[in-house]
């Protein structure tokens, strides 16, 4: 088990590598050229300006003397300076990442809490209503596009039923708790807070989820498939011969292994709404890691881009570094290998 | 020797197909929707009322009417004819993506799995590499990288795309391979290319196309997702994502990003309707019952 | 159905039966029509009965079996009848009660022990949960009583076999775990489907010496449900024969066996080869002709007719299940009304009355005999030290690479127009042989001559002019044939891509004479594999490898996939065409009475070496070495008077894993009279008597 774990953070650190390597060589043969994109067009013009520009960022190095000091930099937990904001990359992803992690985290909770038992319903009363419900919600879950789905919710229950607050975390007016994680609804249970903690949570539900809403459909889709699987499967047959009762089938038999690939999947929706929430967040004007990923992207902020996909390549190997893990705990055969 | 009596071949009865129409039925509406679309791209031109670039400051944000159908946009153009023509681009986006990225994986895939031993490690190395990153952020870096426009925003999302039909690919030649048809025709002495052209690829093909059609409404998707973002086309030219977009903040003229995105989704449905379609059509276990 | 009006009383008609089923009709209302799956069967089992129901599939066996206590799914339904279990009717009892007989009163073993139990779970909780669900026992109570059960099942500590996990058993010790599982709550009746089927012959004696003990202590009622009358005329002291859905013979095994009153059941005895009863000489099979028949269209009158070799008038009408004399009964017309079926093993006189049909066609015999022993003509294929050694995944980086050991050191010579059978239970290496001989694999080491060339390790190009001599059939004849291409177009391919037909019009012709070859009609080239049964795959399969005219022909297990008489007209055929072909065989089976039956010589394969090598005769008269011996008393022999009195040599244990070899004889650890210089020393494969080789430090000391 040792071995098998060494060997896995081994290959996960070779690839975080890899990573930062090809996103690295992406950014600097692309044709985009941050210089142009910062200085505007009047600087851009003059030449001096430019290439001082070049030399303070670093962009007059040659390639490889740039990835390596990226390479030391991150070793010291340096990712350097945003060219946008002109401060640390650290500190912007510190400010933006909360609001992401709350978000895709509730979105995450509601689409397994809901998708799960839908999805087992669906395939315990096969072709019944519910059945079909399942079948509609997980369709109309994968095929709406995110956008325009926030779009609808916040016309529909904001613009018109004005039952649902505005775009944003919290009222413009309300006063914010003592920043401790960042994360508004703990942040706001630690200073005893409970007003700005409705607001703020009121202020989840529509993002939320519409952000949970493909995830939802993805998740209820695979649950059904992986039951109905499960179900025809020999051990279930034997099951009800050794007269079991139908929910100890289900839940205890079918349920155990059909759990497997749902994990596979759970923990690469959780990844993709950790780090692709960019159009929810948009419509939302949710001030989150995102949107800010979108912004240094069209600005070309080279080390805010490096500094964001290493970090996103890092949440997303490790999330799938636990979900190979929990194969441990689900499917006993992973573990022999 | 006498001859083995070979099976009877019965006609299928009214209720089976009855049974068939109900099976399809959502099938056959998805490519009904899908159907419609290609003739509308085609038909733009023809059935648009109006120019969908054409500038109508005066006539802007009215409500659906008889002169305007779906009503007009913040510059007062017609929404009907951006939606129709928008269809264009969608349809064309969705389906170089997903075909070239198709084309491209699955060569790749079969070769892996062909070839086996180093090859195979190099190939499948790489798509790990890229399944590494989330697609939409690797896409939108990458096209903001490149630039903004259509093309880039292809070029963009096919190297997010092929790995996915790579490891497809390379699974269903992995299994076909050893089949004991594909051992027969070794024995029998036909060479390589006969093998995986007339063996291998058309045993294999069948979760390939139901990929891909559910994939179509998936790039379209994504696409439009990257177009709402701002990456996709250029400002004037009529797109759903982008359409959307510039509607966002007109929670009151609501009319202006609803249809977009409700072309989208009849779009994105249609595919899926049709991919389940094939789906349980080439699924023997699925049909029997 | 009036014609069931006859029901028949068991012979020691004062018990009562535990179990009563009456007319019981369960059909699938599937989407091309009504399948009558079981069709007005009706059947009893007294207490601590062993009954046999035998069939081919499709038969309606196994549904009979699970309709007992109501498994049956969708979109299938019992329709009607009655199912009376010790004095309850299973058909209307309530979810509760219906719990409580699955498991409790009556338990089932399936056939395939690889997905009976739930990967996920440990060994413990699957048995414990149906001890303690029917409230028997407490959990810890059920926990130690699993241990024991374990224990009595013959499984090695079992103490820390309940904590494990189903994949770290093999598929005999699996079955072992669903028998204790089945025992667990001591019902009253066992049913067991196929228990066997997917086990290796030492493993299923194990299981079948298992089964008749615990009915012996237990009491328990089994039913045992198979296609194999060995299996059953081991265990059951009476059998129901099943055909197109319904009851056509039952009687006490005995009986039943030595003289049977339905033509299914004669055609089913004659048409599988006896171990204890060969004629030299005599190749050919008793078969009847034809295919099961359709269950969405069950033929009119006797089910059988359309197949039968003694059908008359009066089959034109059902006829009735009538019993004859006291618990024996036969659902035909032709013994009803006095006529007597020919023996079994002996071929019928086509004089005798009645007259078989099939049966009259196969009197012409062959006498290809040992012929091909006696005078060794050419050799035409060479195996010198052949080793195939598959390296396996590593199990992570810094792993040791592991390699499994398929075949090692294999030495055979074929002659020209010889069968070689080559046996061996599953994982002996015995396909991977095959496949080297026709170069599908490469060896690791050693050499392999074909017409005294060296094709070890020629590539496809030099290796393509020799295809055409050497060609191969497979085993399962759903997979080996392409399921796009027509069988016009499977079978002209090789035609044209050898150049051996020229133009369009010759192709065509070739094809069609093919098609007659193999005995199917020419319109069979236009149509798709998947519009043909097992058996017409087979014979395609087979027209294939003829298609280039070859001289030798690899058969890897080409029946084991087929009903058994539909096994015999493929042996017949095979046989057939090595007459008029003169074609050279290696015929690669784990039926010991089919390998006798069509071998001249036949070698014996354990764990990727060779045990033996001996003529037909030679080896089953005298076997000389010690797993020689058990395999042949492993093997059942559908004749229960036989079964009940033969001497057993019982294997304990499984074969080791080829990764891990054991030192020394790989037999060692399953031999009974091994010693340490088993241990120590390799045997060499010495020729004992004139054509006999044994790899045995002691051989035919046993």
């Amino acid at each position: 088990m040792l071995r098998y774990l060494t060997n896995r953070v081994v290959t996960a650190f070779v690839m975080v590598l890899l990573a930062t390597l090809v996103i690295f060589l992406i950014a600097n043969t692309a044709p985009g050229d941050p210089a142009l994109a910062q200085l505007g067009d009047l600087a851009a013009s003059n030449p001096e300006y430019v290439k001082a520009f070049r030399a303070k960022w670093g962009l007059d190095l040659p390639l490889w003397e740039r990835y390596w000091i990226f390479l030391k930099g991150v070793a010291h937990g340096d990712f350097g300076i945003s060219i946008m904001s002109q401060r640390p990359v650290l500190d912007d992803i510190r400010d933006f990442a909360p609001a992401t992690i709350e978000l895709a985290t509730i979105a995450f909770l509601l689409s397994i809490l809901i998708g799960i038992p839908l999805g087992i319903l669906a395939a315990v009363k096969r072709d019944s209503w519910i059945d079909h419900v399942a079948r509609f919600v997980s369709l109309i879950g994968v095929s709406a596009p995110t956008f325009w789905l926030a779009f609808i919710m916040l016309a529909v229950f904001y613009g018109w039923l004005e039952i649902a607050p505005g775009p944003g975390r919290v009222d413009p007016i309300a006063l914010l708790p003592p920043k401790v994680t960042g994360m508004l609804l703990i942040d706001c249970i630690l200073a005893g807070d409970w007003e700005t903690l409705r607001d703020a949570a009121a202020h989840l539900v529509l993002p939320a989820t519409v952000l949970a809403a493909a995830t939802l459909g993805l998740i209820t889709r695979t649950t059904r498939a992986s039951m109905l699987e499960s179900l025809s499967q020999d051990y279930v047959r034997v099951a009800r011969a050794k007269g079991l009762p139908e929910w100890r089938i289900v839940l205890g038999h079918a349920l155990r292994n059909a759990l497997i690939p749902v994990v596979t999947l759970g923990g690469l929706a959780y990844a993709n709404l950790l780090t692709g929430a960019v159009m929810t967040e948009t419509v939302f004007s949710w001030p989150g890691l995102g949107r800010y990923t979108f912004r240094s992207a069209v600005a070309v902020d080279f080390p805010a881009i490096m500094a964001i996909t290493f970090i996103v390549a890092v949440v997303y190997i490790a999330i799938n570094f636990l979900v190979d893990m929990s194969y441990a705990f689900l499917d006993p055969r992973a573990v022999k290998r | 020797m006498t001859a083995v009596a070979l099976p009877q071949e019965v006609a299928a009865p009214a209720s089976s197909r009855r049974r068939w129409l109900r099976r399809y039925a959502l099938a056959v509406a998805g490519g009904v929707v899908i159907l419609f679309w290609f003739a509308v791209a085609l038909l733009a031109p023809v059935i648009s009322p109006f120019n969908p670039e054409f500038v109508d400051i005066a006539s802007r944000l009215q409500p659906p009417s008889y002169a305007h159908w779906l009503g007009t946009d913040a510059l007062g153009r017609d929404v009907l004819s951006r939606v129709l023509y928008g269809s264009r681009i969608s349809l064309i986006a969705g389906f170089s993506v997903v075909v070239i990225s198709a084309v491209f994986g699955t060569v790749l895939g079969a070769i892996a799995a062909y070839a086996r031993g180093r090859v195979e490690d190099l190939l499948m190395r790489l798509t790990d590499l890229v399944l590494c990153f989330p697609p939409i952020i690797l896409a939108m870096a990458i096209a903001a990288a490149l630039g903004i426009g259509t093309t880039n925003t292809i070029i963009a999302m096919l190297i997010v795309w092929w790995p996915k039909y790579a490891r497809l690919a390379r699974s269903l030649v992995l299994v076909q391979r050893s089949q004991e048809y594909v051992e027969a025709a070794h024995v029998l002495g036909f060479g390589h290319a006969h093998i995986l052209f007339r063996h291998v690829v058309p045993n294999a093909i069948g979760p390939l196309i139901v990929m891909v059609t559910l994939d179509l409404g998936n790039a379209i998707l994504v696409f439009a997702g990257l177009s709402f973002l701002g990456l996709g086309v250029v400002p004037p030219t009529p797109e759903w994502g982008a359409m959307v977009a510039e509607g966002r903040e007109l929670v009151q003229q609501w009319w202006v990003a609803t249809f977009p995105g409700i072309a989208i989704l009849s779009v994105v449905m249609g595919f899926n309707f049709v991919g389940d379609g094939i789906r349980d059509w080439l699924d023997p276990h699925a049909r029997r019952r | 159905m009036p014609d069931d009006a006859e029901i028949i009383k068991n012979s020691d008609s004062d018990s009562v039966p535990i179990l009563s089923v009456e007319d019981l009709r369960t059909h699938f209302f599937t989407d091309q029509g009504v399948v009558r799956a079981v069709d007005g069967v009706t059947f009893h089992v007294h207490a601590g009965e062993t009954l046999g129901i035998v069939g081919e599939s499709g038969s309606g066996k196994s549904i009979t079996a699970k309709s007992v206590i109501r498994l049956i799914e969708e979109p299938g339904r019992i329709v009607s009848g009655r199912i009376d279990f010790r004095g309850r009717d299973v058909l209307t009892l309530d979810h509760g009660a219906l719990r409580r007989l699955r498991g409790g009163e009556v338990a089932m073993v399936f056939q395939d022990p690889m997905t009976s139990l739930n990967p996920v779970l440990k060994i413990a909780r699957q048995l414990v949960e149906t001890m303690v669900e029917h409230g028997r026992f407490s959990p810890k109570a059920a926990l130690a009583r699993a241990v024991d059960l374990l224990g009595r099942m013959g499984i090695n500590a079992p103490k820390r076999a309940v904590e494990s996990y189903p994949h770290q058993f093999s598929g005999g010790m699996r079955q072992r775990v669903m028998l204790a599982m089945g025992f667990s709550n001591e019902p009253v009746l066992l049913i067991a489907d196929e228990p066997t089927t997917a086990l290796d012959v030492t493993i299923q004696a194990q299981i079948l010496d298992l089964l008749r003990e615990l009915n012996a202590d237990f009491g328990t009622a089994i039913i045992l449900i198979s296609h194999d009358l060995g299996v059953i005329a081991n265990i059951c002291s009476r059998i129901v024969v099943m055909y197109a859905g319904e009851v056509v013979e039952e009687g006490p095994a005995e009986k039943l066996l030595a003289d049977p009153k339905h033509p299914y059941t004669w055609a089913l005895l004659n048409a599988v080869p006896r171990l204890d009863r060969h004629t030299p000489g005599e190749k050919k099979l008793v078969t009847i002709e034809g295919t099961p028949p359709d269950p969405l269209n069950w033929p009119g009158g006797c089910r059988f007719r359309p197949r039968c070799p003694f059908a008359i008038d009066a089959c034109g009408e059902h006829p009735a299940l009538k019993e004859f004399e006291p618990g024996r009964a036969a659902r035909c017309w032709v013994t009803q009304q006095g006529g007597v079926l020919p023996a079994v093993g002996v071929v019928a006189d086509a004089q005798s009355s009645p007259q078989p049909r099939a049966a009259a066609r196969s009197t012409v015999s062959y006498a290809v005999a040992d012929a091909a022993v006696a005078t060794r003509g050419e050799v035409l294929l060479e195996l010198r030290d052949v080793k195939k050694h598959f390296p396996l995944a590593k199990t992570s980086f810094f792993g040791e690479p592991r390699v499994l050991h398929a075949v090692d050191g294999v030495d055979l010579t074929v002659f020209k127009g010889e069968t070689v059978g080559l046996v061996g239970e599953s994982g002996c290496g015995k396909s991977t042989l095959g496949r080297l001989i026709v170069r599908l694999h490469e060896p690791t080491a050693g050499s392999i001559a074909y017409g005294g060339v060296d094709i070890s390790h020629a590539n496809s190009a030099t290796i393509r002019p020799l295809r055409r001599r050497l060609q191969m059939i497979f085993q399962d004849p759903y997979a080996s044939l392409n399921p796009r291409m027509t069988v016009g177009q499977i079978l002209s391919g090789p035609l044209q891509f050898h150049g051996m037909t020229q133009g369009a019009q010759a192709t065509a012709s070739r094809v069609r004479e093919l098609l007659d070859v193999v005995g199917l009609p020419a319109l069979a080239a236009d149509r798709f594999p998947l519009e043909f049964s097992g058996g017409q795959r087979q014979r395609v399969s087979i027209a294939r490898a003829l298609a280039v005219s070859p001289e030798f022909i690899v058969a890897d297990e080409p029946i084991s996939a087929l009903d058994v008489n539909i096994q015999a007209q493929i042996i017949n055929l095979l046989i057939d065409l090595q007459q008029r072909f003169a074609l050279t065989y290696l015929f690669i089976a784990h039926d010991l009475a089919v390998v006798r039956h069509v071998s001249d010589r036949i070698v014996v394969l354990y764990l990727g070496k060779v045990m033996e090598i001996a003529p037909a005769g030679a080896l089953f008269a005298s076997p000389l070495h010690p797993y020689t011996k058990s395999l042949i008393s492993a093997a059942p022999i559908p004749d229960a008077a036989v079964e009940r009195k033969r001497e057993r040599l019982r294997l304990t244990g499984e074969p080791p894993s080829a990764i891990d070899l054991p030192s020394g004889c790989r037999f060692r650890t399953r031999c009974p009279i091994a010693t340490e210089l088993c241990a120590n020393e390799i045997p060499p494969l010495i020729e004992h008597r004139p054509g006999q080789w044994a790899a045995c430090h002691f051989a035919g000391k046993l």
